[in-house]
């Protein structure tokens, strides 16, 4: 009886992967695999990839749902290209839906109404793209934070780390493009704002922006020259880099989460075939079913009631899709500042929260691996990952950045929360403005103090046992509660971790007063840094100590009195 | 001629010519003069002296015992029987408690007591009046005079109700109320009167049949089906909301129910 068992990793069986038999060809399977065999070496091709082996855990699943998004939207989007006519061509709309009926429109909107309206299943199938979209994103978002906080972009990941932050914001471009071409009033109102945001780009500014729109905004231009950045040149980017990303992932092997049995050298898990693929497939179809679902029941930008774009006309309530409601927030609580320099006006109101602020974040996700190994001094390949509680210092700085997010995410949204909770717009812009600094620094101190809480429990666990759920009363009338040792899995699990000693700064200059310089050296700086980044780790205990506590354990239990 | 000497000379063509003359200028009054009082002019004396027992009862402790207003509420003094007839039809007023906006709420006086209130505030002082329905009828609109309408609306007020007409923010805790299920006879007085926050449209900028067309669209709008849930129509937000709940939310418990399934079963 344990109460409380700490969360290690599943015991699975470990399956050795066993090389069959060199052979020929397959023999089993008749005269097409052959055939195949002996053009393409396909047998020597499955030998390699079938018997691969991958870890089970739900997390490892949150990449699978960014990657079957993305084949729905390109399926959907095939289905969408037939009847979408990308050109700000003006026309009369005549269609079936009686509220447009007679206006000015473009034809890029009149042909989403007609998709919405006269093509067969074309509403459903534009819902389940545009769903697809926001799932995407948001299975990104969420794998890489799974990906972050269990340390998974460490040597030798640090690539494919940068390749998902290249797909990260190469998909929010995706989306946003994607998000332009209905042409109807909220389209509209987010090109009008990415005009803006390119404009505020000081210098280069109005070059770009004329360069992109070819003139004035909106010109008519711009919906075809994003079509083609939407459904050509992006879709192929994000497919290439998709095929590096999970080539890497092959040829780096998944990583897994530690426990008994998992070392640096193997992977506990099972093979590709039949096991993992029937679940991978299968979840494929999960994804897939619950995005028609979703496309079928919930409606989404419902382009019909915001009507044509009509630059004269903006609606309360605009909003981007969810991946740039951060960048929003930002700009929507930036104060209106502006400096009138000579001839040039610098919009530091626009160009702050839109270019700087993406400019730093994308930074600074991309440099982040390269930070810690920086900081720890660690140069060593990792595949057994982190229990975020194990690494408190980036844990913290997670949740800090995610606190930053998520604030600026509320504030995109500043007039919906005004309205449906019967708040100050005025004073939700105001608490936002003062929150942005304040919440992550909250959340990164109370991060890390509970960090250092689950480490000094899990040594406590370790030391003295698991609660047995046992209450003892003495003769004497005094209560306690006896603990049972954990098994030797689970300390393992709890103690397998490399706890790091923080760099020493080493010496500046050489006897000789020569400034020393090199690989091998830390700077004061360095060593400061890596003093606040890991130096505040509850030790783990040591091998002696649990001999030592397992003796001790041995005399008191139960705490009967003599 | 003669016939009609004699007929001339008959001895009813003197009070029937008068009658004539009457029913003609009568007719003529009618047709050119400015209908600015549509309450029946008989007992009207009768009812504005209802009305003002009824507003010294419950509008004076804000609007003053003559609606000259107080520092708790402005003038009533020329705002019209339309604008009471909105504020009372819809019960924002009498405001439940002060606050920067007063919010629909059910009605809770009766046609004839509204009525008389506001015959009484159209005495203090001309104003708008409740206007006759063929003002606003928009149920002989045809479908591009609705789709006009469309346009008006979110060219002159999708800016505040959104375009979908489900409200929006305004500074301080104002709002714009979502229009959905506001009766027409109401839109057209609020854009006449520009109740709370908002402005004054008044006919010369958007002449009646324009009005009408807005509220067919209005009206239209509501009729229109939505495509699945309409998850409040408020746009990306909510999207965004439902799209990770629902997509993130339940595609984890998959994942979990999948990675807890082994290969044989346990």
């Amino acid at each position: 009886m344990m109460a409380k068992p700490a969360a290690t990793a599943e015991q699975a069986e470990v399956l050795e992967t066993h090389a069959p038999a060199p052979a020929g060809p397959v023999k089993k399977l008749g005269g097409p695999a052959i055939w195949f065999d002996e053009r393409i070496g396909l047998a020597k091709l499955g030998k390699a990839s079938l018997r691969k082996v991958f870890p089970d855990h739900w997390s490892f699943l949150l990449g699978e749902i960014a990657l079957y998004s993305f084949i729905v939207l390109l399926l959907t989007g095939l289905f969408l290209t037939i009847w979408f006519k990308p050109s700000m061509g003006e026309v009369e709309y005549h269609g079936s839906y009686q509220l447009m009926r007679g206006l000015a429109m473009s034809q890029a909107f009149e042909s989403t109404l007609q998709i919405s309206f006269d093509v067969r299943g074309g509403m459903l199938v534009r819902q389940i793209h545009h769903w697809a979209a926001i799932l995407f994103m948001a299975a990104m978002t969420a794998h890489m934070l799974r990906v972050f906080f269990t340390g998974a972009f460490r040597k030798p990941r640090e690539l494919n780390w940068l390749i998902g932050v290249g797909l990260l914001s190469l998909g929010m471009i995706a989306g946003m493009t994607g998000y332009s071409l209905p042409d109807d009033l909220l389209s509209g109102t987010g090109l009008r704002f990415t005009d803006g945001a390119i404009r505020a780009v000081p210098i280069v500014g109005t070059w770009v922006e004329f360069f992109i729109f070819d003139g004035e905004f909106p010109g008519d231009a711009i919906i075809a020259r994003f079509y083609m950045a939407h459904i050509l040149l992006l879709p192929a980017i994000l497919l290439g880099l998709i095929a590096a990303h999970m080539a890497l992932v092959v040829y780096h092997k998944h990583t897994q989460f530690p426990g008994p049995g998992r070392t640096e050298k193997n992977v506990v898990g099972y093979p590709l075939f039949p096991v993992y693929a029937a679940k991978a497939g299968g979840f494929f179809f999960i994804v897939f079913g619950v995005l028609i679902l979703m496309g079928a029941t919930m409606s989404i930008n419902q382009v019909w009631l915001y009507g044509p774009y009509n630059p004269a006309q903006v609606t309360a309530g605009s909003q981007p899709d969810w991946y740039m409601g951060w960048v929003e927030g930002a700009v929507r609580i930036m104060p209106g500042w502006e400096s009138h320099w000579g001839p040039t006006t610098w919009s530091w109101n626009v160009f702050v929260p839109f270019a700087i602020l993406m400019g730093i974040f994308y930074t600074a996700l991309g440099i982040w691996p390269f930070v810690e190994s920086w900081l720890t001094g660690d140069k060593r390949p990792h595949h057994i990952l982190d229990r975020p509680r194990n690494a408190p210092t980036r844990t913290a700085l997670g949740v800090a950045g995610m606190t930053f997010y998520g604030l600026l995410w509320a504030g995109g949204g500043n007039d919906i929360l005004a309205t449906q909770f019967s708040l100050s717009l005025n004073s939700v812009t105001w608490f936002l403005r003062f929150a942005v600094f304040v919440g992550p620094v909250i959340a990164f101190l109370v991060t890390k103090r509970m960090c250092l809480s689950l480490q000094r429990a899990d040594r406590e666990r370790v030391l003295h046992g698991s609660e047995s759920g046992i209450l003892v009363r003495s003769q004497i009338g005094g209560y306690s509660e006896p603990h049972v040792p954990i098994s030797v899995d689970e300390a393992f699990t709890l103690t397998q971790h490399r706890q790091y000693t923080p760099l020493e700064a080493t010496p500046t200059e050489d006897e000789h007063g020569v400034k020393l310089k090199g690989p091998g050296t830390v700077s004061g700086l360095r060593a400061k840094l890596s003093a606040w980044y890991s130096g505040y780790d509850v030790a783990k205990p040591t091998a002696a100590q649990i001999a030592e506590s397992h003796h001790h354990g041995d005399e008191d239990t139960p705490a009967l009195p003599h | 001629m003669r016939s009609g000497s004699s007929r001339r000379r008959h001895k009813a063509a003197r009070p029937f010519a008068v009658a004539l003359a009457l029913v003609l200028m009568g007719a003529l009054y009618a047709v050119l003069s400015p209908a600015t009082q549509v309450a029946a002019d008989t007992g009207m004396s009768a009812q504005v002296a209802e009305g003002k027992g009824l507003f010294q009862v419950t509008c004076s402790s804000c609007h003053g015992l003559n609606g000259e207003g107080s520092s708790q509420g402005p003038s009533l003094i020329g705002v019209g029987a339309a604008s009471v007839d909105f504020q009372m039809s819809t019960n924002r007023m009498p405001m439940a408690r002060p606050g920067q906006q007063a919010p629909r709420r059910p009605v809770t006086y009766t046609a004839e007591e509204i009525a008389a209130i506001a015959a009484f505030v159209q005495s203090l002082g001309p104003g708008p009046a409740i206007p006759p329905s063929s003002a606003y009828d928009a149920s002989n609109l045809d479908a591009e005079a609705i789709a006009r309408g469309g346009e008006l609306f979110r060219s002159n007020c999708s800016a505040c109700h959104q375009a979908a007409a489900s409200g929006g923010a305004l500074p301080n805790g104002k709002y714009a109320p979502s229009l959905h299920g506001v009766e027409p006879l109401h839109i057209y007085e609020a854009m006449r009167t520009g109740p709370q926050q908002m402005p004054v449209f008044s006919a010369g900028a958007i002449p009646d049949e324009d009005v009408a067309s807005i509220i067919g669209y209005l009206k239209e709008l509501e009729q229109q089906p939505s495509a699945g849930f309409s998850l409040g129509g408020l746009g990306p937000v909510t999207e965004g909301f439902f799209g990770w709940v629902v997509g993130i939310g339940g595609l984890c418990l998959v994942a979990v129910w999948i990675a807890s399934r082994g290969a044989r079963a346990k």
